[in-house]
Order: C-alpha cells, then structure tokens, then sequence
C-alpha cells in the first residue's frame, strides 16, 4: 500500500468491519462470570460482581484498575443515555509498519479484543440528565495509543459537542503516541488541542479526567487542556515515563513520582478524585457550568 | 515497506539510508539555529526570559528583520562547546523554555509580528525537575498558543525535530525542512526501546519511522524540502544559509500577501493526515 496513492483519500475500511462481528459492549465486563477479580496490588480478591459493583475499585486497598472504555462508559452515562459516534471510523496502517509483528495484524487482534475499532469511545451521553459529549479511552487497546482513529474520534467527538451545545468531557487512560503511525501519531496532538479551539470558542468547558495511565503526547496536548482537570487516585501522568527518565539522566525519583496526588501538589490537577464519587463529582461541575452566567440561578426560583 | 527477510520489517538498504538521516541532522559541526539566525536575518536582538521566574537556554527568542521586514524569532538552540552544551541542556527545553516560547507568541500577537520558528531539538528534556514543574501541560499551552496566533507563522526544521518538544514551535502555517533534517515521533532510541525493547535497534525504528525528509513532503506535514549544500549543513554553513533565506522570504511574503487567519491554521492540523472524509 502506497502512502499518498487515491485510494488514501478513503478512511472506513468496509472490509475491516465486516471481519469484526460487532463494536457493541461485550457482556460481561471485566472478569469472567462467576469469576474472582484479584488486585493488582494487594492481591486482596472480590468476586465478579463485587467488583462491578464497586466499579473497579479494590475495597481493601482502594487501587483503581485500568478499565475499559465500554466499562468506563457504563459507570459514568445514565443507562441507556449513550449514543456512540462514529463508530465505523477507523484508520489505516500508513506507513506499513512492521516491528516484531505487522501493525495491521495487532489491530484487528485489538479490535477483537476490546471491541472497539480504535482506542476510543465516544458519544452523546447525560450524566444525572444533564446531556454531555462523552469520550473514554481504551487501555487495552495498544496502551490506549494515539493513533490518527483515535485522533479524528476525539477531534470529532469535541466538534459534535461545540455543535450540539453540550460540555465535553474525556477520560484519558494513554500511553501517548502509537509508535506504528509514526509522525502522523505527533501530529494527533495538533488535531486535538485545534479541536479543542473551536469548544473554547463556544464558551463550552472540557472536563478532562486523567485516569491510569496518562502519559506522553496525550497529557502533552488535550488531556493537559481542560477547563477542569481531574485524576484518579495514583494514576501515572506525566510526560516522560520513569523508567526513561532514569535511564537517561540517573536522577533519584522522589517519592509519588508522577502520581496524580504529585500533580495536585504542584497545581496541575484541580482534584484528585476516587472513582466511586467521579459521577456525582461531574453532576456538581455540570450542573454549575450549566447554570445560566453571572448571578441568575433559575434552578433556584 | 516490503520485507529484507520477506517478513515485512526494514531491507538493510531502507535502515541506511533511515539512519544517514538521523545522523546527518545530529552531525556535530552542523549549523544550528543562532548560526543560521545570524546568516538569514537582519539585526537580531535576543530577549529573555518567560517573565514567570525562569530563562531556559534550550529556548532562544528575540526580534529580527527579513528584507526589510520585521519579525519575531523563535528557536531550540543546541550548544558548541562543552560548557554550552550544558547551559543549552543539548537542545531539551525545561517548562520554562516552552513558555519562553509561549511567551514570544503572545508579543508577536500584540504587536502584530510574523514570527519564524527554528527546530533543533531531541525533544523535550526527560528529567524529574522538568516533570515536577509541569513540562507536559507547558507543551500543551504552547501547542494551543501556537494555533492562536494571529499573525503569520513559518517554521523551519533545521535538524532534529524530535516528538512533542518539536511540536511545540512547529505548528506553522508553512513549514520547511532542510534536506538532511528530520522530524520523529519519538528518537529512534526511543522507539527501539518501545518496539523492541531494545535501544539498540535504533536503526531499524528509524527506517520502520520513514522519518527522511521526503516521506514528510509526501504527506504534507512540510510545505518544501530545502536543499543544503554539497556534502551538507555541516560542510558549509554560508552556503546553508544562502539557499535558506530566499526561501524563508519567498514563504513570508506569500503569507503576508495570503493574509493570516488562524482558523486556517488550524483547519491544517486538524485534516493534517488527510485520510478522513468530511
């Protein structure tokens, strides 16, 4: 495949959709039914539903694991409330990346996978009835990567949001760029932060919630940009990851390095926030951002 | 890119000439920004600082005229010597250096400056103070500043253009590169280390990148390669800047002439990949 030849001006690969049954919610969500869910980091175990129940959320320790954009969706919409956009919109391997393995071949196994086309997830959804543009990326999809899929949905999902007046919000779990798209991955960070542009233009705020892990090229552009900025408790965000930064200049990393509560210290992060009160924390943001300006509160009257 | 052992990864012709690249934008001798700044434009004056408590020697701005005229001037800026190099931490801005940069943005939009940007940079420093102080939020206000100036806007990459510490002064409204410069989403050190764990293998993630200057045109990230001289950059500085400057006035004045307008800077970044449908 040639780059630049006609047929690149085509993006929804047909063909690619008809191998992938379905881009629907999987069933279950992040454990095997009737399984146990075990912590990552104290090993402390729940069962399945349990751990559905308590979003994810270890009850002994209160570690948050990574989870799901389907799952992430589910916790944080009203049931029934999300519409997906644009989801038959995937990319394509530009630069026919090969490195240990084809990078068309990792796609369609992540696609399979995780049910998603790409990394993210987006649509219109309401939160306590207020409606909202609602993103969430897909760890488990290459590292919730920024590939150039990635980069439209999320630039569109931002455009849909400005259109239909409604305040976005996007809850980034990335590693940052997708090294297998190679400078068109760089310049997903452009796309955004241009997207993003046209919602600051409509006075609309960006709620930017930074969940584990938010690194790279994704905290160095949009994630990095909201109006309000969130964390999960010990996410990992930061620009360079700690194992390069101690490979390339030997330095002691001081303790939390790079955790959300080590942002927060530093005025970067406006609160950091457990998952089991992230929705009513957003209903409070979203019921005061959607208050008429100035003093007139009519919800008052 | 087909296979040299049939199993899709780079031919060995394809990692030579990916890395001939990649050396040829870190050649030591090359000219780097201030060198160039000097042979290209008239009367530059150095500012300083990012009037929030830091002055970060990656980072080089200043005031300069181009024909007559006048412009703001934005630059990564590598050190010569021993004790340069380390004043200039190689070329890797801190915080301080990208709101140096951001600063450079808002003095050109209130004074109504076109503003030249020169890349040289590995990319942003990779250091815990660098983290502490928020390098990934400074990148995004630059990006942001970047596509809010009102006022016409060139880049050139005159070396290495390494990952969002590049991004962070590149996003013009026509960029140029020279001939043996690059442009990466990562060092290929880096992206050997993450593809395969293994730093080593650079040169293959070099050539995997499609990183040459070409490839970059093809696409239309840059707007026009510029040819360096015989043997390149580092033979030959006045002969670099003598095919630079006429095209660094030939692209100013088609964008004064055009007219700025932001929005349409950013509609180029945001159908940059060109491989949506609208």
């Amino acid at each position: 495949m040639l780059p630049g030849d006609a047929s690149s001006a085509e993006l929804v690969r047909e063909e690619a959709m008809s191998a992938s049954p379905t881009y629907s919610p999987p069933q279950a969500a992040a454990a095997p039914e009737g399984g146990e869910v075990v912590c990552a980091v104290c090993s402390s175990s729940q069962s399945a539903a349990a751990a559905a129940a308590n979003l994810y959320v270890c009850p002994a320790c209160g570690a948050h694991a990574r989870i799901s954009a389907h799952e992430r969706i589910r916790q944080l919409a009203d049931p029934g409330s999300f519409q997906v956009w644009d989801v038959n919109l995937e990319g394509r391997d530009r630069l026919g990346f090969f490195d240990t393995r084809a990078y068309v071949d990792r796609l369609d196994e992540a696609r399979l996978r995780q049910h998603l086309p790409d990394a993210i997830l987006s649509g219109a959804a309401q939160i306590s009835s207020i409606p909202v543009g609602l993103a969430a990326f897909d760890f488990g999809f290459l590292g919730g990567s920024l590939s150039t899929a990635v980069g439209e949905r999320l630039a569109r999902a931002i455009e849909a949001s400005a259109e239909a007046k409604m305040p976005f919000i996007c809850v980034t779990s990335s590693g940052g760029a997708r090294m297998q798209e190679g400078v068109f991955s760089l310049m997903q960070m452009a796309k955004s932060v241009s997207a993003l542009h046209d919602l600051a233009e409509s006075h609309l705020p960006f709620i930017s919630v930074l969940a584990d892990p938010t690194m790279g090229g994704s905290i160095a552009s949009f994630a990095a940009l909201g109006d309000v900025i969130l964390a999960e408790p010990k996410a990992m965000i930061g620009f360079t990851g700690a194992r390069v930064i101690t490979q390339a200049t030997y330095e002691q990393l001081p303790a939390g390095f790079q955790t959300s509560e080590f942002h927060h210290a530093r005025g970067l992060i406006d609160q950091v926030v457990d998952r089991r009160q992230l929705r009513e924390l957003l209903t409070q943001l979203l019921r005061v951002l959607s208050a008429p300006p100035g003093d007139i509160d009519q919800s008052a009257a | 890119m087909t296979g040299g052992e049939g199993d899709g990864s780079a031919t060995a012709q394809e990692m030579a000439s990916a890395w001939a690249q990649v050396e040829g934008a870190r050649h030591p001798d090359r000219p780097y920004s201030l060198d160039l700044i000097e042979r290209c434009l008239d009367e530059f004056i150095e500012l300083h600082g990012d009037r929030q408590g830091g002055d970060d020697a990656a980072v080089v701005i200043g005031l300069a005229k181009l024909e007559g005229r006048r412009l703001a001037v934005v630059a990564n800026q590598k050190g010569r010597t021993l004790e340069e190099r380390g004043r200039r931490n190689f070329g890797m801005a801190h915080p301080e250096g990208y709101r140096k940069a951001q600063r450079l943005f808002a003095l050109a939009g209130r004074l109504q400056l076109p503003v030249i940007s020169f890349i040289d940079t590995p990319g942003a420093y990779p250091g815990v103070a660098a983290e502490e102080r928020g390098q990934a939020w400074a990148i995004a206000q630059t990006l942001e500043a970047q596509l809010a100036l009102p006022t016409p806007y060139l880049a050139v990459v005159i070396g290495e253009g390494g990952s969002g510490g590049a991004l962070a002064t590149l996003l013009a409204d026509s960029v140029l590169i020279l001939e043996h410069a690059f442009l990466s989403v990562a060092s290929p050190e880096a992206a050997a280390a993450i593809l395969f764990r293994d730093a080593g293998r650079k040169q293959s993630a070099a050539a995997a990148l499609r990183l040459e200057a070409e490839n970059l045109m093809e696409w239309g990230i840059v707007d026009e390669i510029v040819p360096e001289p015989p043997g390149g950059a580092q033979t030959d500085w006045d002969g670099t800047a003598d095919l630079l400057r006429p095209r660094l006035v030939a692209r100013l004045e088609q964008l004064v002439s055009r007219g700025v307008d932001p929005a349409r800077r950013r509609e180029r970044y945001r159908r940059l990949d060109g491989l949506f449908q609208v």
